[in-house]
């Protein structure tokens, strides 16, 4: 088993056509079972095309009516990405994965509001996306990087995450899946939402916490794990020596108003029983150190 | 992206928002012409920078004759006003606001802020004006009244009016004080703004209630739609190698440290910022090259990080994805040779076609360290950067 996808899982793809899309379409298809898995793409005014075989529909509606795929992955650029969130909401998908970074601020407040009582799970946006190793990849992560196992991985940024997949694989440690939920201030879910489904994955045994400086999501994650959690927990918390005030490459990565230090969100982890760890070329053996000893 | 005071007013000011009189000035003369213009005996003088605290630097001052107008302009234009946000060089005055000045008997905080936790904009207002919300919120964070707002119905005009009873509005002005409120929360929104601050608001002698001061930041992904705001953008007040670097798209911030590092991705290079330091040694910068960066990208990096004078050695981190590590690598020797680097340079290499990469870097003759994970390089980075 794993999180949110399988080898199962059917995928529409909004903003296939454009370069980004196509090329991680591509990629998309070539890892494991994704020839199979990646059923539609959707881009206005292009419906009745195909993309690498794959057909190209006017909405997210028909595409999911006539392919059956209930999950979207979007690369639209920035300007137009919260209306194509908005539109697999009302098409009632079960997950969204927004890839694109730049998305205003006040689109996804707006977006987020629109999504209150709906079915539909968003990731990101402003992330990697999200993979379940030898089954489906949904995103643009590097594939090969990863081992099929049983350490779930959540993160809110990118290539830090392919740094503790990497690790672990290093050290033979698989993945159950990996989940990058992005470095926007306003997003879908939280570290708290996939912490809850990895420990109730049956077939995830630990989880690498992967988060950074602005904000309090963290914080949040780390008292429900001291409360709940039935699994170990590694984290790392990037930004240590960021300077207070200044946005850090991601939008959401700002410490502001005193809050949102590394330092902060590490000692609330440490308390809640989670094994932090301040160095980031550590979080793999720290993990394996962890389940050799338990 | 960060605005002036007299910017932010006339963003106000479109808003219905009540400001003093006032004139931007970038002269004495100037100064004392609009000053005599206003038909009063009091005068505010203050400092244009974007950062805050001006007023403990020296940056605000009161004026009660034209002289002292003219007297306090010449001390403040060219002068490195030195706030708690500038650093210790200061930021140079080029501009000034010269206010009428009126008398004030109440002082309030009102600002908007994205309140990550509910997703909303939310209101924070609060009965001490004129101090940091920072320091209130510490120090006595029960006087910070908090309203989260929904986005489609708006700041309605009965939530307005209770926060500013909250903060001890009298009764006479809180239909003045809801127009100031409704009109903040507008501009908020409708500019695309991550933060506003009325700080203080006042009440003044004779019943107004006026924005004392304001600080704007907007969000700099929605500024494609706001050409009236981009227009606004100084470029004398950001640091020119940071202006430098997103003309190459490259996302850079200048710290104070000697080793350089260039690494691709946001989280990344913070993380190896911050095992820099735990190794013992100071980062001179962050630098994200993004997940498709080009040959031409990374020489521009190289040159960005090479304009620090303090530089004592450089640190490339890649965890290639998208990026392949012999692009990279390729770009790495290229630079290199074109920059004519003279101080010790680690790379450290994972991820897609790393053996290519590390064999280019090898086959370069130049005399690059190899690092062979994050902690082995940022040890020989340190190390380096000693002259060990």
């Amino acid at each position: 088993m794993s999180i949110l996808i399988n080898k199962n899982t059917r995928v529409m793809t909004q903003g296939m056509t454009g370069k980004v899309g196509q090329f991680h379409t591509i990629n998309c298809i070539a890892y494991a079972n994704g020839a199979n898995c990646f059923v539609a793409g959707v881009t206005p005014n292009k419906g009745g095309q195909s993309f690498e075989n794959i057909p190209i529909y006017n909405s997210v509606e028909e595409a999911k009516r006539q392919t059956g795929a209930t999950v979207s992955v979007i690369y639209v650029p920035p300007a137009y990405a919260a209306a194509a969130i908005n539109e697999a909401v009302d098409a009632d998908l079960d997950l969204v994965i927004c890839i694109t970074e730049g998305i205003p601020v006040h689109d996804m407040i707006r977006t987020r509001y629109r999504m209150q009582g709906r079915r539909t799970r968003l990731i990101g946006p402003n992330c990697p996306g999200l993979i379940t190793p030898d089954e489906i990849k949904i995103g643009i992560m590097p594939g090969h990087i990863h081992k099929k196992g049983r350490i779930g991985v959540v993160s809110r940024s990118g290539t830090l995450t392919y740094e503790a997949v990497g690790q672990l694989t290093a050290l033979g440690l698989g993945q159950s899946s990996c989940v990058g939920i992005g470095g926007d201030p306003i997003n879908g879910m939280k570290h708290l939402d996939v912490m809850k489904l990895f420990n109730d994955d049956p077939d995830t045994d630990a989880v690498i916490m992967v988060g950074e400086i602005g904000g309090s999501d963290e914080e949040a994650c780390a008292r429900w794990i001291r409360d709940n959690m039935k699994k170990p927990v590694v984290g790392f918390i990037a930004g240590i020596t960021a300077p207070p005030g200044k946005r850090m490459g991601h939008a959401g990565a700002i410490i502001s108003g005193g809050q949102g230090g590394a330092l902060d969100k590490l000692a609330v982890m440490e308390e809640c029983g989670i094994h932090v760890t301040r160095n980031p070329a550590d979080m793999g053996r720290m993990m394996k150190k962890i389940l050799a000893g338990s | 992206m960060k605005i002036h005071e007299y910017q932010g007013k006339e963003i106000l000011r479109q808003y219905g928002v009540p400001t003093p009189r006032g004139m931007p000035c970038s002269s004495s003369d100037e100064a004392v012409l609009a000053a005599q213009d206003f038909g009063v005996n009091a005068w505010v003088v203050k400092a244009q920078i974007h950062a805050g605290g001006r007023g403990k630097g020296g940056g605000v001052k009161v004026a009660h004759s034209l002289d002292e107008v003219r007297k306090f302009a010449d001390q403040m234009l060219g002068m490195h006003l030195v706030t708690h946000q500038t650093g210790a060089e200061g930021q140079v005055v080029r501009r000034l606001l010269i206010e009428e000045g009126v008398e004030i008997t109440r002082e309030f905080y009102v600002g908007m802020v994205v309140d990550r936790e509910s997703q909303r904009v939310a209101l924070l207002a609060s009965s001490e004006g004129g101090m940091e919300i920072e320091e209130v919120a510490k120090s006595s964070p029960e006087k910070i009244h908090k309203v989260r707002i929904d986005p489609v119905a708006g700041l309605g005009e009965e939530d307005a009016a209770r926060v500013a009873r909250s903060i001890g509005m009298p009764e006479a002005s809180i239909s003045q004080a809801v127009g100031v409120l409704q009109g903040l929360y507008r501009a908020f929104v409708e500019k695309d703004a991550m933060l506003a601050e009325i700080n203080p608001l006042v009440l003044t002698a004779d019943g107004r209630v006026l924005a004392l001061d304001a600080k704007f930041n907007f969000d700099s992904n929605a500024l494609y739609r706001h050409p009236e705001i981009t227009a606004y953008r100084d470029l004398g007040e950001e640091d020119p190698v940071e202006i430098e670097a997103s003309k190459f798209d490259l996302s850079y911030i200048s710290l104070d440290g000697d080793i350089a590092c260039l690494v691709n991705g946001a989280g990344l290079a913070m993380a190896t910022m911050d095992i820099i330091k735990l190794c013992g040694g100071n980062p001179a910068n962050f630098l994200d090259v993004g997940g498709g960066a080009s040959r031409e990208k990374v020489t521009e990096a190289f040159k960005l990080m090479l304009k620090n004078p303090s530089l004592k050695a450089v640190l490339v981190n890649i965890f290639g994805g998208i990026m392949k590590c012999d692009v990279i690598a390729e770009g790495i020797v290229a630079a290199v040779r074109e920059v004519h680097l003279s101080v010790p340079l680690v790379v450290r290499l994972e991820g897609t076609n790393v053996e290519i990469g590390k064999k280019i870097l090898k086959d370069s003759g130049l005399p690059i360290i190899s690092g062979t994970d994050m902690l082995d390089a940022a040890q020989k980075a340190v190390a380096a950067a000693r002259g060990q």
